[in-house]
Parts: C-alpha cells; sequence; structure tokens
C-alpha cells in the first residue's frame, strides 16, 4: 500500500510530439490538501486531469510512467475510465451546473449510476449540499433552476454535485479565480472542512490562495516539477531560485 | 524595478536614516557627559523625539507593506527583519538618552584621570562601526559583513569587563564623587547593551538573506 492516497511516478506527458510534463514524480498524501502552482503553460492543469484521465480524450495525447489512485496504476489495462471518475471529482474554473434544477444536479451522477432509491437520493443531495455548505441557502428551493444561482452558489453546487457520488479525492482546477472574495473566501472555508474527509489536489494562479489552504506546494515550470515542500516553508524559504522568483513575482 | 521591490528599498533607506540617527545620539550623549556639555545633552534628549517618530514611521511602513503587497519569503523576511531592526535602533537611542541624563546631572566635571583610563571615546568608535556596518550589511543583504560584527562584540565585551574594573577601583579614593561613578559605571554598561543590540541587528539580518535564525545560539556561526 503506498503512503499517498494519489501519486505519480515517472510520469511523462505528451501531445504529439510536445512533451507538456517531464518526468514527474509527486504524491499527495491522504486527507491533505495540495496545491500546485506555476505560469500558464506550465502543465499544472494538464497534471491535474491526469488523475480522472481527462486527457483521454485529447487526441494524440500519451502518458508514460504510472498515475497511482491507491497504489493502483489508473492508466492499466481493464481499468475503467467510470470508475476511476467515480472515485475522483473534479470542480472546474467556471463553474458548469447543468441546466436542470438544484436538486437534479446533485442527484445526477447517482442517477447515471442506477440509484433509484428515491429515499437514499433525497438523503445524499442533501449531505452533499450541507458539506457543500450550500444547503441553508437553498434548501426551500431545491426545484429552482441551478443556473438561477449566484456564481458562488454554482460553484459550491459543482462541489456538491461533485461529493454526491462519494468519491475520495477531489481535484480543483482553479476554484474560485471567477469568484468575488466573499465567494471565494467561502469555497476556501470549503476546502479547509473537506479536507477532513478527502484528498484535495487544487490548481491555482492564485499564490496567497495555495498558501491560504494547502498543506503542500507544488511549483511547476515548462512542465517540470521545480520544488515540492510544505506550504509554509515554500512560502518562507524557497529552494530554488525559480521558485522564489515566481512567488515574489520577479519571474523572467 | 517592481512595486514591491521600491516600497523595500524605501524601507531601507528608512533603517539606514534611523541607524544615522542613533549613531549621532551616541556619540552626542558621550561627549556630553565627558565635557560636561549639558547643550549637548539637552539636544540629544530633543532629538529623541526625532527617534520615537521614525520609529513609529517605519512601523507602520511595514505593516502597509504586509497588508498590501504580502509579501512572501526573501520579501518577507527582510519586512520582518526591518520590523525588529527598527526597534533595536530604538533601544539604542533610549540609552544614548539615558546617557545625556547623567550628563545633565554632574555638578562638575568627570575626573580626568578616570577618563583617560576608561577610554570610553574608543568604545563609541567600535560602536559607531559597528551600526555602519550593519547598515550597509542590511542595505546590500550582505551576511557575512553582519557575522563580522559578533567579532566585534568580542572585543566591545572585553573593554566592558576592564571599564567595570577600573570604575570599582576608582571608588574607595572618591567616596566624594559616588553618584557621579555610579553613573559612568551605568555608562558603560549602556554601551554593552549597545554593542548587544548590535548583534542582535546582525542575527536579524541574517536571517534576512539566509532564512537562518541564529536568536540564542551560543555559536555565531
Amino acid at each position: 500500500m503506498s503512503y499517498f492516497k494519489i501519486e505519480t511516478r515517472n510520469v511523462s506527458l505528451y501531445y504529439g510530439n510536445t512533451q507538456a510534463l517531464k518526468n514527474i514524480t509527486l504524491g499527495v498524501p491522504e486527507n491533505k490538501v495540495v496545491a500546485i502552482i506555476g505560469p500558464s503553460g506550465c502543465g499544472k492543469s494538464t497534471y491535474l486531469r491526469l488523475f480522472n484521465r481527462m486527457n483521454d480524450m485529447i487526441d494524440g495525447v500519451r502518458v508514460e510512467g504510472e498515475v497511482l489512485l491507491n497504489g493502483k496504476n489508473i492508466y492499466a489495462d481493464g481499468v475503467r475510465v467510470e470508475d476511476v471518475r467515480k472515485r475522483v471529482g473534479m470542480v472546474f474554473q467556471k463553474p458548469n451546473p447543468f441546466p436542470k434544477s438544484i436538486f437534479e444536479n446533485v442527484a445526477y451522477g447517482l442517477r447515471i449510476n442506477g440509484v433509484t432509491n428515491k429515499r437514499y437520493i433525497e438523503e445524499t443531495v442533501e449531505r452533499a449540499l450541507r458539506q457543500a455548505a450550500l444547503w441553508d441557502e437553498v434548501k426551500d428551493n431545491l426545484k429552482k433552476s441551478a443556473l438561477a444561482l449566484s456564481g458562488g452558489q454554482q460553484q459550491r453546487l459543482c462541489i456538491a454535485r461533485a461529493l454526491a457520488v462519494e468519491p475520495s479525492v477531489i481535484l480543483m482546477d482553479e476554484p474560485s479565480s471567477a469568484l468575488d472574495p466573499i465567494s471565494n473566501a467561502k469555497i476556501e472555508e470549503l476546502i479547509w472542512e473537506l479536507k477532513k474527509k478527502y484528498t484535495i489536489l487544487i490548481v491555482t494562479h492564485n499564490m496567497q490562495q495555495a498558501a491560504r489552504v494547502s498543506d503542500w506546494t507544488a511549483f511547476f515550470y515548462l512542465g517540470e516539477l521545480i520544488e515540492y515542500a510544505e506550504t509554509k516553508d515554500l512560502f518562507t524559504n524557497p529552494r530554488n531560485e525559480k521558485t522564489q522568483n515566481y512567488i515574489t513575482g520577479r519571474f523572467g | 524595478m517592481t512595486h514591491l521591490d521600491s516600497e523595500l528599498n524605501r524601507l531601507k533607506g528608512e533603517i539606514e536614516e534611523m541607524g544615522n540617527l542613533v549613531r549621532h545620539q551616541l556619540r552626542k550623549s558621550v561627549q556630553a557627559l565627558v565635557h560636561m556639555r549639558k547643550d549637548l545633552a539637552r539636544e540629544v534628549l530633543f532629538q529623541e523625539r526625532r527617534i520615537n517618530a521614525t520609529e513609529l514611521k517605519i512601523d507602520r511602513d511595514c505593516e502597509n507593506i504586509m497588508a498590501l503587497f504580502n509579501p512572501v519569503a526573501i520579501d518577507l523576511r527582510l519586512v520582518f527583519a526591518a520590523f525588529k531592526i527598527n526597534s533595536h535602533l530604538e533601544r539604542m537611542g533610549d540609552h544614548s538618552k539615558g546617557i545625556a541624563s547623567y550628563a545633565l546631572e554632574l555638578q562638575r566635571p568627570l575626573p580626568e584621570d578616570l577618563l583617560e583610563k576608561l577610554e570610553l571615546f574608543a568604545a563609541v568608535d567600535q560602536l559607531e562601526q559597528m551600526i555602519e556596518s550593519n547598515i550597509m550589511a542590511f542595505r546590500d543583504g550582505d551576511s557575512a559583513k553582519a557575522r563580522k560584527i559578533f567579532q566585534s562584540d568580542g572585543q566591545l565585551d572585553a573593554w566592558n569587563r576592564k571599564a567595570i574594573q577600573i570604575v570599582i577601583d576608582y571608588f574607595p579614593q572618591h567616596p566624594d564623587r559616588v553618584a557621579d561613578l555610579l553613573n559612568v559605571n551605568s555608562t558603560v554598561r549602556k554601551l554593552e547593551r549597545i554593542g548587544d543590540l548590535n548583534k542582535n541587528i546582525a542575527e536579524e539580518i541574517i536571517f534576512y538573506v539566509e532564512a537562518h535564525v541564529l536568536k540564542h545560539e551560543k555559536e555565531k556561526i
């Protein structure tokens, strides 16, 4: 059994002839939040998407090395993408609720997995909305369209939708970059709460956010993992000059 | 240069200004005592208000940089170091003020033979050099220069022990000058304390440049 909940070992990823990730070895311990920072195009989103096999959908993508979930390679023969995604939820930069009711958005994952028990679905929807800190705001309007919610509420709804299928890992790709400061603060509080039960990997451009929410931080540059350290160390005393230049805003 | 860089440079400039003020106060206060120049002593007391005002200004600037720029890594350490160096310098100012107030208490000049033996100005020269070196080391981010302060402080400690003994030996023959001699003794101790504060500043500079904490360590390497 691996010490890490999710990890990559010597992973390289190519888009055709272009190498986007260079031999990345990195692990996320269970119930920890790991932030990935780095300039645009450094490979951080590509890296995140390894863990729910989102890169599979892009033509010409080739992955080398091992991507492990609970110590098992999720790129091995016979592993079904659906099974991976059930265990690895994802939240995107822009809230993307379905044009359905609030309730149906959260119930969606259960329904496509064949769950029909009405009571179970109701309980799960409530639990997920509570975990996403949205229940109190929507409990009287569950039939309302999700698209009528504010941006911050939509994003928490998407988190609830991801939580409903009980994943063990949550991937977040810039989850609050499109939100106002109050909504952003709520998402960050939520991440802090969620890590008690989940393992979270988050990509962010907001360095202060990385500093606030994560236990460990990885700095990526040009497809390479430059530095991976405890967040408090990386932001007070980075070992690598490139990291120092990036986090202090003196890059290039 | 980034906006943050220019703010940090301004902060360094303010520390330099504070250091120079403190340096002048130190020399002036000892001159006031040795030559019984009460006018100089009053100047020191007056200037002390300027030092306090500068201290508050630097504190406020540190606070603003933290709030507005959220500095990290070496920038964060620089602001922390400036914040503490500021307070060490202010303490030096307080000691100079104390020496100046002894000068105001004098009813007649201190005995010349005692002053000759004490070599107070040799200590002042060395302290001024330490302050100046520290200011330059902080400005240039030069931790090697800061480390040299520890040696200077060792020399100053040796002078301090010798000077205290000289004052003690002087007591029995001059019972009429007990009050003045006690003040001279305190002056020697204050100068020694200023040396220690310089050592503290050097530690802050090393922390800023190398992220290495020397505080409370016996071996300063």
